[in-house]
């Protein structure tokens, strides 16, 4: 019926034992009803997983690459200069990637209805943005530290500071979202979420690093995080013909 | 050289701030026409309780059986600004609903071709990483032969497969069910 290699993708390799996180971490407790229970299926890759939306440099507006300026007037808090590169398991870079990202305010609030008002909200803040990689897969953006905030999970329990990222990357299969924390923050050994990914190195590498490079002085300090997509396995997958 | 690729987290509560930008309710955009299809559904926890701060993302192939990206080298049509991606939330109640339009078959491992279907990212709060499903389509004969349904269980499987509500195939109903009776088949992708 065909001819051809077309049907025969390479997949995308599957993630090393202890580098994600499970679907049910009791420890974080709103995992615990809102987890997969039975076993997942191990879906051999085809068409339809290494494909996936590609978005246009039209979907970035001016300004999305700066938090620290909204409504008229610039966000409380620390500056910061966000830089890294969006790369694969093989260290390929994923040029004109897109990046969304959402984050609370100097405070730890962030701009929505639901959230508590242990702090408030920041008129100049509005807490989101939007990059593209370049053709070497670097992104950057200006945007405040954000503070930690304080969560119903246990008794006194607090979020370290995160920015939240989220990517498509070249296929359905290497959609990724994550959480950046920073280097040395107190909080780090108490949190739930950052802790369910089992290995420590793993878990290590959603920290950020301190980066005189990018540090402007007087202006902003430099932070780099590196992201990583899944690779693809060498050889496509095995005909069954 | 070898990377250990980036450790998945949860979307938190908040993620809506960024959906305003990039939500996508119609997967055709203005002109579907009579082939439009509405999905609705809704997400339900281990306890069977509505999600009520739930995301669905859809990835899908047009009406012909092709992706609009690269790697889809098929000899078949791409359609003028069909991108086959559609991003929806959930309500109070845990409902969504989609519009799109039924994708043509695609190949799959090995050649085989596989049954018309939409891939599925499910995110909400207090899932440390995205649930993958697929929504197949009802009355549909090549459901039998498709390579991904014959790797579930025979009980199952009906999890995967929206249900016709207007009788037209206009309007279907599928939901996302985390735990319990009629858990729904996710895929370890």
């Amino acid at each position: 019926m065909s001819t051809g290699t077309i049907f025969d993708v390479r997949g995308y390799r599957r993630p090393e034992p202890g580098t994600q996180p499970p679907y049910a971490f009791p420890t974080y407790r709103s995992s615990l009803r809102r987890a997969p229970s039975k076993p997942l299926i191990l879906l051999p890759h085809s068409l339809s997983e290494v494909t996936g939306p590609v978005f246009g440099r039209d979907a970035i507006l001016a300004g999305d690459d700066d938090l620290t300026v909204a409504n008229g007037g610039e966000a409380i808090g620390s500056r910061i200069i966000m830089s890294g590169r969006v790369v694969d398991e093989d260290g390929r870079p994923v040029p004109h990637a897109m990046l969304e990202i959402w984050q609370a305010n100097a405070g730890g609030r962030y701009r929505h209805r639901m959230d508590q008002p242990h702090s408030p909200l920041d008129p100049h803040f509005n807490g989101y943005g939007r990059v593209m990689t370049d053709s070497e897969g670097r992104y950057r953006f200006k945007t405040i530290k954000p503070g930690p905030y304080p969560w119903e999970n246990h008794f006194n329990a607090w979020r370290p500071s995160h920015i939240h990222f989220s990517l498509f990357g070249p296929a359905f299969a290497t959609r990724l979202i994550t959480q950046m924390y920073f280097p040395g923050d107190p909080l780090l050994p108490f949190d739930p979420i950052y802790n369910s990914i089992p290995d420590e190195h793993a878990r290590k590498l959603l920290i950020a690093n301190f980066d005189w490079e990018t540090t402007i002085p007087d202006k902003a300090n430099g932070y780099r995080f590196d992201i990583v997509l899944r690779g693809r396995n060498e050889t496509p997958m095995e005909s069954k013909r | 050289m070898k990377l250990i690729a980036t450790g998945n987290q949860p979307v938190g509560p908040f993620y809506h701030i960024i959906l305003d930008r990039m939500m996508i309710p119609d997967v055709v955009g203005p002109g579907a026409g009579p082939e439009g299809i509405t999905i609705r559904g809704r997400i339900l926890n281990a306890d069977h309780a509505p999600v009520p701060d739930g995301m669905i993302e859809t990835w899908q192939a047009n009406v012909h059986g092709k992706y609009a990206h690269p790697a889809d080298t098929q000899d078949k049509p791409l359609q003028e600004g069909f991108v086959g991606f559609g991003r929806v939330v959930t309500d109070g109640n845990g409902a969504f609903s989609l519009t799109t339009v039924k994708p043509g078959r695609v190949p799959g491992p090995g050649g085989e071709m596989q049954a018309p279907h939409i891939n599925v990212s499910v995110f909400m709060p207090g899932l440390l990483q995205r649930a993958v499903t697929r929504i197949y389509f009802p009355d549909e004969p090549a459901n039998a032969e498709d390579p991904a349904l014959r790797l579930v269980q025979d009980s199952r499987r009906a999890t995967l497969v929206a249900k016709d509500v207007s009788g037209g195939g206009t309007l279907l109903e599928w939901n996302v069910i985390l735990g319990g009776e009629g858990e729904t088949v996710f895929f370890d992708l």
